[in-house]
């Protein structure tokens, strides 16, 4: 019963967010002229808001957000682990630097798809070097440090770009992606970024039935039927087209993508392939929320949503990550 | 070898120099319910890899109806062959009957989307197994006992002709091992071929049609309980003296040490 309910009642919620976003933000905004502003009436100054900040940047939120929460879903799903996730295992990191490097060299700017390429290079690096060790290690706690290695090795690169930054405008466009962030997205951002995204959700979609299977191992899942090398390299494609799409967006976002599948598993009965949509919709919701947060608060400069969502996502990590310790 | 059978003829395998199996042969037809013996890294579970075409053996070859295994696509594999492997632990606590429907995964369904003949399937295989009470329980609040029959269930829930098992019964107290083996009995009963790797060479008696012994990665010898459960066969494969006594048509097997 609840189960069937769960898809309605995240669509619905996602609506409300995001007709809230329209609503809060520094400039106050009255739901009647929001509402006229977004029915493409009102005055010009409600429509330049509505259309070219607010509602651009809530989409971004939503579309990273849904690419993360399906990313983390399906690798989890692959890795028979909840902590699997683009940002623990160093896949955003890697997208991320890619990015930076394609901006630093000016790449981004000459031509037209170069950045979110880039991200999504770096993050099918990242998901293809995870997915050849995933089968050469038993333990996933060597896989989550091979994710650090990638992560901390996408850091000191990061850092060492940031040190030869040539001005302080690039070095805080290269902040911003290691921090995750939304602010003065627009709708061209979004169509660079969304088509991939949808690709890489699509091909995850299309895997889950593989994810379900694999819930019995490897060893048995091929034994029911799966071809478990061609769904490890369905989830790796899709994985990293989503959240090199989501980082091309958005930055490297952490943890998201571990607390929203955590979050709806319970009312999917644990099915890993039934998981997959409810947690990108419901990833996309806190995103969305989490930028609400973000541009409400009070302060001079305005916190950055990726740091928002890993103060609520680590802690949601730890104690997964604890809980998992204690034996049955 | 019969258009279901299974054949494996002379297969070797080795990881890294290191030989798994050696010219290794079994084959398992229809109605009848093999049992593989043989010590810890005899090369059993390769063996059992090597048949169903999961790896290809360096060299001999391994046929399942007639084609090589390594050439059948997953899904026609399974449709022919159920395995159950050792490892019975599943990695999130789903439902009972959604672990039975993936027996189904090869006739292209899921645990949320079943036809008429799955969802039949799904049930006769649980009734077999005794599962319908426990249909909806997650699987991490079932006992080793419960768990190895839900496992049985999903096995025969494919209604592949044959199953491969290994170890179904490692770990499992005497109720729950002779259950299973009932189980594995009644599938054999009504038409499949089970080939299942134990250790309790009772238990192996008890059930078997025919004994495959197994040793260093070679298949020593082959035949029923009566010709090769004897003092003579234990010693060369195990390394362990044995008594072996026959009373009312059952076998015992005493190990001296």
């Amino acid at each position: 019963m609840i189960d069937r309910l769960l898809l309605p009642m995240l669509v619905l919620a996602i609506l409300a967010a995001l007709y809230a976003a329209c609503l809060l933000g520094s400039v106050p905004l009255p739901p009647a002229r929001m509402t006229a502003a977004l029915l493409g009436q009102g005055e010009p100054g409600d429509l330049l808001v509505v259309w070219q900040v607010r509602l651009p940047r809530a989409l971004a939120a939503l579309a990273a957000g849904v690419a993360l929460g399906i990313s983390g879903a399906a690798l989890q799903g692959l890795l028979r682990n909840p902590l699997a996730e683009p940002g623990v295992l160093g896949v955003s990191a890697m997208s991320a630097l890619f990015a930076t490097v394609a901006l630093f060299y000016g790449l981004a700017a000459t031509i037209p798809f170069a950045l979110p390429l880039a991200a999504i290079a770096g993050a099918l690096t990242a998901t293809t070097i995870i997915a050849w060790a995933a089968p050469r290690t038993s333990s996933v706690v060597t896989l989550i440090l091979v994710g650090v290695g990638i992560s901390s090795f996408s850091g000191a690169v990061m850092s060492l770009l940031m040190n030869l930054a040539p001005n302080p405008f690039t070095l805080s466009d290269m902040v911003t992606w290691m921090m995750g962030s939304v602010a003065n997205r627009s709708f061209n951002d979004l169509a660079l970024c969304t088509p991939f995204i949808l690709t890489g959700a699509a091909l995850l979609i299309a895997a889950r039935r593989g994810l379900a299977a694999l819930s019995l191992g490897e060893e048995a899942a091929a034994g029911v039927g799966l071809n478990v090398p061609r769904q490890r390299l369905l989830v790796v494609l899709g994985a990293g087209l989503a959240t090199g799409g989501a980082v091309a967006l958005a930055g490297a976002i952490g943890f998201v993508g571990i607390v929203a599948p955590h979050l709806v598993r319970p009312w999917v009965r644990h099915d890993p392939a039934r998981v997959l949509i409810p947690s990108a919709l419901l990833s996309g919701l806190i995103l969305i929320l989490a930028d609400i947060t973000v541009r409400v608060m009070p302060g001079d400069t305005e916190l950055k949503l990726g740091v928002v969502a890993a103060l609520i996502g680590a802690p949601v990590f730890v104690t997964i990550a604890l809980r998992r310790g204690t034996p049955r | 070898m019969t258009a279901q059978g299974l054949e494996v003829s002379k297969a070797s395998l080795a990881v890294k120099r290191a030989p798994l199996i050696e010219g290794a042969s079994l084959s398992l037809e229809p109605g009848e319910l093999v049992v593989l013996l043989g010590p810890n890294g005899a090369g059993k579970s390769s063996l059992l890899r090597v048949a169903l075409g999961l790896v290809r053996p360096d060299s001999g070859e391994a046929l399942i109806g007639g084609q090589p295994a390594e050439s059948l696509s997953s899904r026609d594999r399974a449709r022919a062959v159920t395995y159950l492997p050792q490892v019975r632990d599943l990695a999130w606590p789903i439902r009972v009957r959604d672990v039975v429907a993936l027996g189904r995964f090869a006739y292209g369904a899921a645990p949320e989307r079943l036809g008429q003949t799955d969802a039949e399937a799904i049930v006769q295989a649980m009734a077999a197994c005794d599962l319908i009470e426990l249909a909806d329980r997650a699987t991490d609040t079932l006992s080793g006992g419960e768990l190895a029959r839900v496992h049985i269930a999903r096995a025969l829930a494919s209604q592949a002709p044959l199953m491969l098992a290994d170890e179904p019964v490692a770990s499992l107290d005497p109720r729950h091992q002779h259950s299973v083996m009932r189980l594995i009995r009644g599938f054999v009963d009504r038409g499949g071929g089970a080939l299942v790797v134990l250790h309790d060479l009772d238990l192996a008696a008890l059930h078997a049609d025919r004994l495959v012994w197994m040793a260093d990665g070679r298949t020593v010898t082959s035949g029923t309980v009566a010709d090769t459960m004897t003092p003579h066969w234990i010693t060369a494969i195990y390394g362990v003296r044995a008594t072996v006594t026959e009373r009312d048509g059952v076998t015992r097997v005493l190990v001296n040490g």
